[in-house]
């Protein structure tokens, strides 16, 4: 593999993952935050609200996990080498 | 496809435990004509399936009254399909669809599993590792595919031609976004269960490699968490795509 496009690709997978944190990291907080509110408000609703959340944090959650995948093809399948 | 190993040759090359090897992007091949297959996902999606259908078989033969053991096991786990089916179709049109819908989640659960509780990597093949048959792109994409193929027919059946009226509903402007969405659906379902599985075992991996006892054991709980819950998030989002087609005005929104 060219050396470059090895540097470059190692470079981009990290971006990738780092970049794409980002986004879902500021929404999982604010989801977590806004559900303990309920939570706080009406206890009686926990098991919804925990449900819900859980639900919600995984779709968030796959933001990232698409950032994964471009790092991992740029990683181990890497389509330019 | 062509694929290089970049980081899995540094890998390779210190590897103080076998269990601990790193195999991405390399398969056990088999020919059928023309066709190339990956043969580790075919092997462990056998045992998966074989499994559930020992489970299924053993807790249907001798039904009691009473539901003791794995009667009472596998009925727990057709009341819990069955009410994820009921929450998001709803109560009138949900019953034709808790097969489907149950199909996908046993399906992805035990296969989930399956990959973080088996010790496959003890079983040594020649070439490339037996793993979650989920960690593998093509069996991913397919039943992201056959969920596509669902909720065409659950529309198609309903409405016959005047499915294809919830594109234009309502303004002809969204068209484009309309059918953009037809090729996102399946995409985003595929990449999230593919990556989720994926990035649990290559994290196992690497801790497992860097220290070999005890400290990955928390991180592996954590993975059996995650497996479960994109198991739920894959079944909910198919039966949620499903009612989308079923009522029509796709105002719910979900990715």
């Amino acid at each position: 593999m060219d050396p470059l496009v090895a540097a470059a690709s190692v470079i981009a997978a990290a971006l990738a993952i780092g970049l794409a944190a980002i986004g879902p990291g500021i929404g999982q907080g604010n989801a977590s935050g806004q559900a303990v509110e309920g939570i706080a408000r009406q206890p009686e609703a926990e098991g919804k609200i925990r449900g819900t959340l859980l639900l919600t944090l995984a779709f968030m959650e796959s933001l990232t996990i698409y950032g994964l995948v471009i790092a991992l093809v740029l990683l181990f399948a890497n389509p330019f080498a | 496809m062509h694929y290089s190993g970049l980081l899995l040759d540094m890998l390779n090359g210190f590897d103080p435990m076998p269990l601990a090897k790193l195999e991405v992007g390399h398969h056990l091949y088999w020919r059928i004509g023309d066709l190339t297959i990956h043969g580790q996902v075919f092997l462990t999606s056998w045992i998966v399936i074989g499994l559930l259908l020992i489970a299924s078989i053993a807790a249907t033969r001798n039904a009691q009254r009473v539901p003791s053991g794995i009667q009472n096991l596998m009925e727990y786990a057709l009341e819990f399909v069955r009410d994820l089916t009921k929450n998001q179709i709803g109560e009138k049109e949900y019953r034709p669809w808790v097969p489907f819908v149950g199909t996908l989640f046993l399906f992805i659960f035990v296969a989930n599993w399956s990959g973080a509780l088996v010790p496959w990597k003890l079983i040594h093949l020649p070439e490339g590792e037996l793993a979650a048959p989920t960690n593998d792109i093509n069996t991913t994409v397919a039943l992201a595919l056959l969920v596509s193929l669902a909720y065409f027919y659950a529309g198609f059946k309903k409405k016959g031609l005047g499915y294809f009226a919830k594109y234009i509903q309502p303004t002809p402007i969204l068209l484009p976004i309309a059918i953009l969405e037809d090729f996102t659906k399946p995409l985003s379902l595929s990449f999230r269960l593919f990556g989720n599985i994926l990035a649990d075992e290559l994290v196992v991996a690497v801790l497992v490699l860097l220290v070999p006892l005890f400290v990955p054991l928390p991180v592996m709980m954590l993975g059996l968490f995650t497996s479960a819950i994109q198991a739920l998030v894959f079944a909910t989002l198919a039966a949620a795509y499903i009612h989308e087609a079923l009522e029509g005005h796709g105002e719910e929104e979900a990715h």
